[in-house]
């Protein structure tokens, strides 16, 4: 153990520390001046980002092994630390709007987000645990933030039972897979299959639990049930955080488990992960068509993305895809944070303080009032759908491509009818913009607006020239350090 | 696997005879008289009214919730002394930041007058 | 039979009784009381394995510590004596189903394989005491053991923000 084994948590460090270190700060901090606390919180993230950067390319094993530093660690953390900076910026005038800003917001999404960066770059079933905790408890007070409204009560309450039951999955799931191969270490785990002193029947069981637990924190059908309900009662500033955060977190987790560590055991998880796909994609779109919420559409729209990152895992069951499903799910987490980070801050936009202006009828006559907030908006259900020229379209091609490739013909399929069909709805979105008269009462937020003009041109940008993203996920492997 | 814990079985086994005995041999031995005030339920002062089962107030949950947090930061640093001849300078400081993360948390609800009993 | 498994079975059988007569007893603070006692028997259980420090901390985090919360929350909520509103009434039917399925499936896949391969290595006395505990726990367990400070932070910070209302602070 040296000084290595710290700079390669450094990023977390700095994250959870400055987090206890801006709980105190905001103790003096006036009740009116919160803007402080909010920008104190972001100073910390670009500390972080730096942080990150400044390792971009090493790999290494820290902590006898509990973390792991490699480039597909990195990445996530940059993706995770922007997604960080979007939702302060997206969650300062919502908060104040609705008058619950406190200063504890921002600490608790720090350390939800230190919990991000852990899961990325862990190492060992018992670290995946705790940052799995770590990321959802700050969430479950988050999604309570408009306490005493019964919705935002109603929602941290779904949230955290079936949050704590999915944990109890997880947890008896690593104890499980410990008893069959004697480590909770990635690489341990790794090393025991092969040899084959394992016992194969609690391996399954194990392995079939972790999958259960983490599938409630991706939303991933039939473990989805929750997210309407969460999605929809949670300050949506909360919400926009949600989706595109825990799910990522979850992803990484379930990427770094299975590809990795558990490639000896894919005969099993294999099926499982194939038919979760087709349903998640399935379910999540057929159940979007009928919202007329919009937080509830996205909500299952969240779902069927979930489904499509889900197909890299049955895609990377075949060894020789593993690498691109990796890096597919990777680029495909970056198009759907930037897309979703964008139509979420839309509906920020459009919500009054005292939380109506959220059915998606509302939206008529946007293309007429605000053509730049409706240009932006169409551009993120275009991407949503995957429709050229946006990043969606390019993710979701990457992404069936290194299906094809594992001869998983008919999960492509089903991947490109779902996404046909998710274009009644997104699509619907654009039409009520520009083709229903309304007087729609949108706010202008300069944070807000800068966020959704960011999101926007990134949407936009890595839609026609994908190039510099791509360089930078084909230098990620997640798989070397184990071989 | 049990027998360095057969001295303490012993003791918790003496432990409850003692009074146990006693009680036993008050049954047997005292005179038995009853009447209807020797038979109501003891109590040091004044006559309970109404139920005795009372709805506490939410003050108590935090206060429970905070004391648990404690609990187990007092667990944890069981083996930290007990190692504590054994453990490196740095695994020391691991020890002292584990406090410090909580003491912040203390100094948190202090300020927010989690602590205040109104 | 060894004196150990006699132990075994005798407190196995005194934790499922205390489990099942805390499902079934109407008063919520009997309830408790029986988790109680149930978490007792288990922490013996925990002595037999050489486990004594998971045994003390399962007193007194488990009994102790999270049983009071368990009771304050109970009588905060004052709905010590009956449940909430009737049962669901396939409640009950489907339970048994369910929780016999499962039992069946765990006897069949326990019985069908052989779960322990081999003997297992003799524990020393020293394998479950404080002290090595100590020494793993600052050694490779560091980061878990970090966390786990920021995990508790997070739960007490979470459990204030929730109760104290905005208007009461910032005096």
């Amino acid at each position: 153990m040296d000084w290595q084994d710290f700079l390669s948590v450094l990023p977390f460090i700095i994250v959870a520390g400055w987090a206890t270190i801006l709980l105190l700060v905001d103790l003096w901090i006036p009740a009116n001046r919160k803007g402080i606390t909010a920008g104190l919180a972001v100073l910390g993230l670009i500390a972080a980002i730096a942080a990150v950067i400044s390792r971009f390319g090493i790999e290494r094993e820290a902590f006898d092994g509990m973390i792991i530093v490699d480039g597909f660690s990195s990445f996530l953390q940059l993706l995770f630390l922007g997604v960080g900076v979007i939702a302060i910026a997206q969650a300062y005038d919502y908060l104040r709007r609705r008058d619950i800003e406190r200063g504890e917001y921002y600490i608790l999404l720090l350390y939800s987000l230190s919990g991000m960066l852990l899961m990325a770059s862990a190492g060992d079933l018992i670290v995946v645990f705790l940052a799995v905790e770590l990321l959802s408890i700050p969430l479950y007070v988050l999604a309570a933030f408009a306490i005493p409204k019964a919705d935002s009560e109603e929602s941290a309450l779904k949230y955290f039972l079936l949050g704590a039951f999915a944990s109890g999955f997880l947890v008896y799931g690593i104890a499980l897979v410990f008893g069959s191969t004697g480590t909770t270490a990635l690489s341990g785990m790794v090393a025991a299959i092969e040899s084959a002193e394992t016992t194969p029947i609690l391996l399954l069981v194990g392995s079939g639990m972790i999958l259960v637990g983490l599938g409630f924190k991706v939303a991933a059908v039939p473990f989805h049930m929750w997210t309407p309900d969460v999605y929809q009662g949670a300050p949506t500033s909360v919400t926009s955080f949600m989706a595109v955060g825990a799910k990522a977190g979850g992803f990484a987790a379930l990427l770094r488990i299975f590809i990795s560590a558990l490639p000896g055991a894919a005969v099993m998880w294999m099926p499982l992960t194939m038919w979760i796909a087709a349903l998640t994609m399935a379910w999540g779109n057929i159940a979007a068509i009928s919202q007329t919420n919009i937080k509830r559409m996205l909500a299952y729209s969240s779902i069927a993305h979930a489904g499509y990152i889900f197909m890299a895992l049955p895609a990377a069951a075949t060894p020789e895809v593993a690498p691109e499903a990796v890096r597919a799910a990777l680029f495909y987490l970056v198009t759907y944070a930037i897309t979703n980070l964008g139509a979420w801050g839309v509906v920020l936009a459009m919500e009054k303080a005292e939380g109506s202006g959220l059915e998606i009828e509302d939206y008529s006559g946007l293309g007429k009032k605000r053509p730049a907030l409706a240009l932006a908006m169409a551009l993120f259900m275009l991407s949503l759908t995957g429709i050229p020229p946006t990043v969606g379209f390019m993710g979701k091609f990457y992404l069936f491509q290194v299906v094809i490739d594992a001869n998983l013909i008919w999960l492509a399929l089903v991947g490109v009818v779902t996404s046909l069909i998710s274009a009644y709805y997104y699509l619907r979105v654009i039409v009520v913009m520009y083709m229903r008269d309304g007087e729609p009462e949108v706010r202008s937020e300069a944070l807000l607006n800068s966020t959704i003009f960011i999101t926007a041109f990134g949407t936009f940008f890595f839609g026609i020239l994908p190039g510099f993203l791509l360089k930078m996920i084909n230098q990620v492997s997640l798989l070397d350090l184990f071989r | 696997m049990l027998e360095p814990w057969i001295f303490i079985a012993l003791l918790l086994g003496a432990g409850m005879l003692l009074p146990g005995v006693t009680i036993v041999a008050n049954w047997l031995l005292a005179p038995k008289k009853p009447n209807p005030i020797k038979q109501s339920i003891y109590e040091c002062g004044i006559e309970t009214v109404g139920e005795t089962y009372i709805q506490l107030k939410g003050g108590y949950y935090i206060y429970a919730l905070i004391f648990v947090v404690f609990d187990i930061e007092a667990v944890f640093m069981f083996p930290w002394a007990v190692a504590f001849d054994k453990l490196q300078l740095y695994m020391v400081m691991e020890g002292v930041i584990f406090i410090l993360i909580l003491a912040a948390g203390l100094a948190y609800a202090w300020r927010k007058g989690v602590l205040e009993w109104v | 039979m060894t004196i150990d498994l006699v132990l075994f079975f005798g407190l196995a059988l005194i934790a499922v009784v205390a489990a099942i007569a805390m499902i079934a007893s109407r008063n919520a603070v009997y309830s408790a009381l029986f988790l109680v006692f149930n978490f007792l028997t288990v922490a013996t259980l925990y002595l037999l394995l050489n486990a004594a420090f998971i045994a003390v901390v399962q007193v007194t985090v488990y009994a102790g510590a999270i049983m009071v919360l368990f009771l304050f929350v109970i009588m905060l909520l004052g709905t010590e004596r009956e449940s909430i509103g009737g049962r669901i009434r396939w409640q009950m039917p489907l339970s048994i189903v369910l929780g016999l399925a499962l039992a069946g499936e765990l006897a069949y896949v326990l019985l069908r394989n052989d779960i322990v391969q081999g003997p297992l290595a003799d524990l020393t006395v020293e394998f479950g005491s404080p002290a090595s505990i100590g020494r793993v726990l600052f050694n490779e367990y560091l980061v878990p053991f970090e966390v786990t400070s920021i995990l508790l932070l997070v739960a007490m910070i979470g459990a204030i923000v929730i109760t104290r209302k905005q208007r009461e602070e910032g005096k």
